[in-house]
């Protein structure tokens, strides 16, 4: 359940197109071109009525149903909470991995006593604890909230601990050579050593905590959320909404990694030249 | 780390899970929670030993795993030629890229309630849903492999004599190799949790992510937490054994990674 940053082993793909050095509006229609093909194809199947127009609804129909639900509030209602949920969660996982991590790096009686314990709860799937968390602490959003974080908190755990024990020791003792004691030594070489690790970490960990939350929402019967939108729809045969629905959730899901984690490295480790 | 650490690592391990186990167990007898919702250890080894005896668990175990490796062989007998073909043609990768990138931040329990109205309830729902969650990790990491294979060795195989068959299956497959396997243990990983949200969703009779879900309309956590308990192990022989195994067999033996730490 977790991916540590293997010394190694090829980092996750990263999703640059291999041209460079093409006008704007060819790079834009190349990518379009793809989608247009299977819109039409969408478009042909779902007119053609093969199967019936609410199980398998044309485009247009999904457009309408995103824009009507977009306009009267209910849709961005639900992506609201969806996101506070999801940050509520990462927030927590975020604080207590980064604590825990650090002090499983730095001191070897902790790696001890939290190896064990994470070792065990980490290869168990996080949604497999829901009904679990649903039954400790009702149905509702302390659930899925704590059942997002406890999950996410694993990947922030595991490459927190990495990266502070692959801090270069030649580091921690030229700065103490030059007298700096251990405060500074902590905030001006080890989180700055670690944070490459740290950073993935938390990529790892909110991408994990989106996988689950959708998932969670539908099981935990939250008043608002896209996941129990999609959930309620599928009682009315509401297959426009619900497409609408998880459209917007892969727009979140886009956004996030591309404007939160993206421009959160080039603003930090790789501006300090140690990724690039 | 040297011999005597390591024993001091073992026992104060073995210190803290006694320690974990005895509060946990302390608690669940104190009785401020009902013993419904925190089963005692012996009542949930005793669950675990009851189900698996008369077959139950091992029948809901199989269903799964069914479920799964059907998902996850079909995903990567789509999911590896594609990667390769992306890397190879530019054509195909200006095509299923953007697909790809836009399909990827959905995660793949969105999809249930979508595919249980349009595949009805049933394998066929997990399947897919399985097959979703692992083909894009192996896309990815097969593309990204194929086109790292440092083309210096492409260039002096072609210089001995290689031939495009034997460039491909002799210099290109075994180089992008570690990518490949990155990518097989994270398409288990997701396809591992997948299966267990989409039988929770999608509740059919049979398998492990709905016995875990069942069990708490009963408010029997003894089965649930005996549940987890066989997944968690499922997980770990197939993280562990298999995939560390193939690791061990192939790119490891090649020395094209060290060993991963931890």
């Amino acid at each position: 359940m977790y991916d540590a940053v293997p010394a190694s082993a090829p980092a996750s793909a990263e999703l640059a197109p291999s041209t460079a050095g093409e006008p704007v509006w060819r790079t834009v229609a190349r990518t379009a071109f793809p989608f247009i093909v299977v819109g039409a194809v969408w478009e042909t199947v779902a007119r053609l009525g093969v199967f019936p127009p609410r199980l398998f609804p044309s485009l247009e129909v999904v457009a309408s149903a995103f824009i009507r639900l977009t306009a009267n509030g209910i849709l961005p209602h639900h992506a609201l909470d969806t996101v506070i949920r999801l940050l509520a969660g990462f927030g927590l996982a975020a604080a207590a991995g980064m604590a825990i991590g650090i002090a499983m790096g730095r001191s070897r009686r902790a790696e001890d006593v939290f190896l064990p314990l994470v070792s065990i709860g980490a290869p168990i799937p996080g949604i497999a604890y829901a009904p679990l968390f649903l039954l400790w602490f009702g149905l509702g959003n302390v659930s899925a909230v704590l059942l997002v974080g406890f999950v996410s908190a694993f990947p922030v755990i595991f490459n927190t601990w990495t990266g502070v024990k692959a801090v270069k020791e030649i580091w921690l003792r030229s700065a103490q050579a030059m007298g700096a004691d251990d405060r500074a030594l902590f905030r001006h070489v080890i989180l700055p050593g670690a944070l490459p690790y740290i950073l993935t970490g938390l990529r790892l960990g909110l991408a994990q905590a989106w996988r689950i939350l959708v998932g969670v929402e539908m099981l935990a019967a939250v008043p608002w959320g896209l996941g129990w939108l999609i959930f309620g729809a599928r009682e009315f045969l509401n297959t426009d909404v619900m497409l609408a629905g998880v459209a917007v959730i892969g727009i979140i899901g886009l956004a996030l990694e591309k404007l939160v984690f993206q421009r959160l490295e080039r603003f930090t480790v790789v501006r300090w030249g140690m990724m690039t | 780390m040297s011999a005597g650490e390591r024993t001091r690592s073992l026992r104060r391990a073995a210190v803290t899970l006694l320690a974990a186990a005895a509060a946990y167990e302390a608690i669940a007898r104190s009785g401020v929670f009902p013993p419904a919702l925190l089963p005692t250890l012996p009542a949930v080894a005793r669950a675990l030993v009851t189900t698996v005896l008369d077959g139950t668990m091992l029948n809901h175990a199989f269903h799964t795993l069914y479920r799964v490796l059907a998902g996850f062989a079909l995903a990567i007998t789509v999911a590896l030629p594609l990667g390769i073909l992306m890397a190879r043609f530019r054509a195909v990768e200006n095509f299923f890229l953007p697909l790809a990138s836009a399909l990827m931040p959905i995660p793949s329990l969105a999809w249930v309630p979508v595919f249980i109205l349009w595949f009805g309830l049933g394998d066929i729902v997990a399947i897919l849903i399985v097959f979703y969650a692992a083909t894009f990790p192996m896309l990815l990491n097969t593309w990204s492999g194929v086109r790292a294979v440092n083309p210096l060795w492409l260039r002096a195989a072609g210089a001995m004599g290689a031939d495009e068959r034997a460039l491909f299956w002799k210099v290109m497959i075994p180089g992008a190799f570690p990518f490949i396997i990155t990518g097989v243990r994270q398409a288990f990983l997701r396809s591992w949790i997948a299966v267990v949200g989409a039988e929770m969703i999608a509740a059919s009779n049979w398998g492990l992510g709905w016995v875990i879900f069942d069990a708490k309309e009963f408010l029997n956590a003894d089965v649930m937490l005996a549940s987890l308990v066989v997944i968690g192990a499922i997980g770990f022989v197939f993280e562990r054994l298999v995939f560390g195994s193939l690791e061990r067999a192939t790119v490891l033996r090649w020395g094209m990674v060290r060993a991963a730490k931890g």
